[in-house]
């Protein structure tokens, strides 16, 4: 393991709470609900995070507790009940429903999982009740997804088929590039999880090669190893060193030489490098500092050093699985500064003392960094966008040189006045 | 338990931050987990503020929880009085923390400091954001003056002659997250200013504590948004015996009746009464012959208490159209908003339930919408026009430009915003009269050459939809084609209510008869 420093920090936080992942994985799998039991503030939460209007009657919803709720959880239980008929007969496509913990919900002990139980029973073959938390005092941000793929795989049935199980949500285009790259190298039976229908839920045994797509999945990872499935080791497929290494991992466990792997993804390298240039070209050199929020900086930090040679400052996470980010950390530059936990206020003092070039972080903190003169870029951005793989390398480099493009253009004098 | 899929108003620890992050030096430390940091976005990305809105968030945990929560409290407390160093400190809790009960406001007032320290307590499974703005708001007025109440006489309102000085008024309720509230002060301060009046003080937006407590030094208040403003206004009249206003400026007959308003109040005479009706062009521009198209035009609103009211008013008297919904999402106004539905003899509807107010939108088959950015979607799905006229809060509704919806560039702005998507909708209607010319192919979609299409494919693709009827009523060829020269936002309309009327007669088949004798029928 590379020298890197490990801090730890406590405090205020500004991070989102793992509902935020509902954004996502309500459109990855269609045929799903996603109900919130919880309070005014989820619901608001959500539409907010969602773009702060949606288009169309949404996937997901709030059972906001009301008083009477809180008085007897017997009466809370019942209401549930009510609200999940009066869904089921308003949305009858809905295959899964998904009850979604949240900080109230569970300081009152709301006890969603015999809700869930009672509910399959009544409504056997027609729809069927899964539980987790997305509550803040659990769970940051994406690990609202690790709880929810946590939650379905009980529901998988077992098999020991030999195949790849890609895991973690991933775009749509991206999930084709990948299952195309992974044929070519001759692995045939590849699934990935969650599926894009959630009634459609690969088998799983002990030849179920596990491949991590996203670096947030701590707990399903664990439950994945209960029922046999061999996890392969890899850093994450972000960039063309990432993606490479991931295709390499995934091909030594399907025992595929490496020079197989070279031959196909080669020309994918060529074109990606040629492609990344011209944003490596604005990065380089440029500091950088990652606040906390997706879980995603570590690899995204490793990416921006080791290809587009940018130099961190610092490297927030809200949580750190040391054992889950080996292959990254390795990767990482000595002295790499990580902090796992947030102290918002300190943390901003360290960004203010450093003066970066580019700070990645929340929504809540973009703009007042910008107003002091400081590029931001939202790290939200990063789970909505296509950033997977070694295609899309430029793309992901191109959402961290385009505010500092920006910069230059705004800041330049390119006219004369005539 | 109550299913929500959208919500026009967030929680009321939101609309406390409304109220903190409008003002200056203030604090709130708000008992919170880490989730409901997302408030900030509303500020810095909505409103484009450049600063985070002042609050600590404690954002406790799962583990803390069999710990010592109040501990974590204090601990932020002390640290956020250390480094922002308020004038005045405001504590509250969310959702989850009123659960727990650790009475952050107890514990802060435990803890020694010099600084006023405001408990908010905000019972959040019962209200909603606009009635935690108002409630924050009065908290903060009475923590700050309520020690003034016993030493102060009641303010005579025509006490500024006496002080041979010009009368001075308050301007409350524009917050952050509040329609065009940055532009109203603005439009309101000129106006007032023009009639030889001051603004003693503007709060919450821009105000400090030290603001609030010179709030006595003005005649009466102006009571801009009741949502936010009314219940400290109406605190201030009690023991200080300042007069408020009820008149919201929107509109022209409501701006003058506002300066009327003030006028009478202060005991100042009004000396340009005849000037102020062309202060604005809504008037000329409603009464010129252009704008004959707009009478009668069916207008559905929907909206927060004030902003729904006025734009009734001013749709049907200044501009001549004919209500026919209104309502509000404002449970604290669904008195008032009922007696003008009243008065024009519409029924309201008080919902929080977007879905509702969609489905009532279709029943009235409206040629605009005025409404939140949420029935702006319902609109477009329905094919109808539609202008924003109140909160919940989006990118687009904090423009660039000077945009005020009060006074008289405020009617400037609520002529052109609402009359321009019915002028994009007569465009609509003429482009469909015209495409069955043949020069007119394939749609409008531009300006330059033209690829073959026939008109009768035109026809034919666009009429699918309209054959038959559910009931088994046949639309004849005929009937078809007479129905799609019905300009195309009421067709719906007719074409429901012929096949109503066929029904009704046991008419199978539809003719162009048939059109003209329901038309006549419903008449």
């Amino acid at each position: 393991m590379s020298k890197v420093e490990f801090n730890k920090e406590t405090g205020p936080r500004e991070v989102f709470c793992g509902l935020t992942s509902i954004v996502w994985l309500h459109r990855r799998m269609p045929d799903a609900f996603f109900l919130v039991v919880g309070s005014r503030t989820c619901a608001h939460l959500i539409q907010s995070a969602a773009g702060v209007m949606i288009f169309a009657e949404p996937r997901f919803g709030t059972a906001i507790l009301e008083e009477k709720d809180l008085a007897g959880l017997a009466d809370a239980h019942e209401e549930l009940d009510r609200v999940v008929n009066d869904l089921i007969a308003r949305r009858p496509e809905i295959k899964t429903l998904f009850l979604v913990g949240s900080c109230p919900s569970e300081v009152i002990k709301l006890d969603l999982a015999t809700v869930a139980e009672k509910l399959n029973k009544r409504f056997l073959g027609q729809v069927r009740f899964v539980n987790y938390s997305g509550s803040g005092i659990e769970t940051t941000f994406t690990q609202g997804e690790d709880g929810a793929l946590k939650a379905l795989i009980p529901l998988m049935e077992s098999s020991n088929e030999e195949k790849l199980l890609l895991v973690g949500t991933l775009a749509n285009n991206v999930e084709d590039r990948f299952k195309k790259i992974f044929r070519n190298l001759g692995i045939s039976n590849i699934e990935s999880f969650p599926p894009r229908q959630s009634t459609e839920l690969p088998k799983i045994g002990k030849n179920t090669k596990v491949l991590l797509t996203q670096p947030y999945l701590s707990d399903t990872v664990r439950d994945l190893k209960h029922r046999g499935c061999e996890i392969i080791s890899a850093p994450f497929p972000l960039g063309i060193e990432g993606s490479t290494k991931w295709f390499l991992a995934a091909a030594k466990a399907f025992k595929i030489s490496e020079l197989k792997v070279h031959e196909i993804i080669s020309p994918l390298i060529n074109r990606a490098k040629l492609a990344l240039d011209s944003h490596k070209e604005i990065l380089k050199g440029k500091r950088l500092f990652l606040l906390p929020e997706s879980q995603l900086e570590i690899s995204l930090a490793r990416f921006l050093h080791n290809e587009c040679e940018m130099d961190l400052v610092e490297v927030g996470t809200p949580y750190l699985n040391k054992d889950l980010m080996k292959e990254e950390i390795n990767l990482l530059p000595d002295n790499t500064k990580i902090v796992e936990g947030q102290h918002v206020e300190k943390q901003l003092d360290r960004v203010r003392e450093s003066n970066p070039d580019l700070v990645v972080c929340g929504m809540g903190l973009a703009n007042p960094l910008e107003a002091e003169g400081i590029s931001t870029k939202w790290s939200i951005e990063m789970v909505f966008s296509p950033i997977h793989g070694i295609d899309q390398a430029a793309d992901l480099a191109g959402l961290f040189s385009k505010p500092l493009k920006r910069n230059q253009i705004l800041t330049s004098k390119t006219l004369v006045t005539h | 338990m109550e299913l929500t899929l959208w919500t026009y108003e967030g929680p009321p620890h939101v609309g406390a931050m409304r109220i903190a992050s409008s003002m200056k030096d203030i604090h709130y430390v708000l008992h919170a987990p880490q989730g409901d940091t997302y408030a900030d976005l509303l500020f810095t990305m909505i409103e484009r503020r450049g600063q985070r809105p002042p609050v600590t968030y404690t954002t406790f945990q799962a583990r803390d929880l069999g710990g010592d929560t109040a501990e974590l409290v204090k601990k932020n407390i002390k640290e956020a009085v250390e480094r922002f160093k308020p004038k005045t400190l405001l504590v509250g809790e969310s959702c989850t923390a009123e659960l727990i009960q650790d009475q952050p406001g107890a514990l802060a007032k435990g803890m020694g400091f010099d600084m006023p320290i405001v408990n908010l307590e905000l019972p959040a499974y019962s209200k909603k954001e606009n009635w935690g703005a108002s409630e924050t708001f009065y908290q903060l007025i009475r923590t700050l003056l309520k020690e003034k109440v016993s030493s102060s006489d009641k303010i005579n309102p025509l006490r500024w002659r006496e002080l041979g000085r010009r009368p001075k008024v308050n301007i409350l309720g524009p917050s952050l997250l509040g329609f065009r509230c940055r532009d109203d002060v603005i439009e309101i301060q000129r106006i007032l200013s023009e009639q030889g009046i001051d603004t003693n003080v503007v709060a919450p937006l821009g105000a400090s504590p030290d603001d609030i407590e010179r709030l006595i030094d003005a005649e009466i208040n102006i009571c801009l948004y009741q949502e936010i403003a009314e219940a400290s206004c109406e605190w201030l009249k009690r023991n200080f015996g300042m007069e408020y206003t009820n008149t919201i400026p929107i509109g022209i007959k409501n701006t003058i009746e506002f300066i009327n308003e003030v006028h009478e109040k202060l005991d100042l005479p009004l000396t340009n009464k005849e000037e102020l009706e062309n202060k604005s062009k809504l008037p000329w521009y409603s009464k010129s012959v252009d704008s004959n198209y707009l009478t009668g035009k069916r207008v559905f609103i929907f909206g927060d208490g004030t902003h729904a009211i006025a734009a009734a008013k001013i749709a049907k008297e200044e501009l001549g159209f004919e209500v026919v919904g209104l309502g509000t999402y404002s449970r604290e106004m669904a008195r008032q908003v009922r007696a003008t539905a009243k008065d024009i003899n519409v029924e309201a509807l008080i919902t929080n339930n977007y879905l509702e107010v969609e489905d009532a939108m279709k029943k009235a088959a409206p040629e605009l919408v005025l409404g939140t950015q949420m029935e702006r979607h319902s609109a477009k799905r329905l094919g109808i026009p539609c202008s924003v006229i109140s909160t919940p809060m989006h990118v687009q509704d904090v423009p660039a430009r000077y945009s005020p919806q009060m006074g008289w560039e405020g009617a400037n702005v609520i002529f052109d915003d609402w009359v321009h998507p019915l002028m994009m909708g007569l465009e609509e209607h003429l482009i469909d009269m015209f495409k069955h010319d043949f020069e007119f192919v394939d749609g409008h979609q531009s300006h330059l050459g033209h690829t073959a299409t026939s008109t009768n494919n035109i026809l034919n693709s666009g009429e699918k939809k309209e054959k038959n009827s559910k009931e088994g009523i046949i639309w004849t060829e005929s009937g078809r084609a007479e129905l799609t020269k019905v300009p195309f936002f009421v067709r719906g309309k007719v074409k429901t209510n012929t096949e109503k009327y066929a029904i009704l007669r046991g008419i199978p088949e539809i003719s162009d008869e048939t059109l003209y004798d329901a038309k006549a029928y419903f008449s």
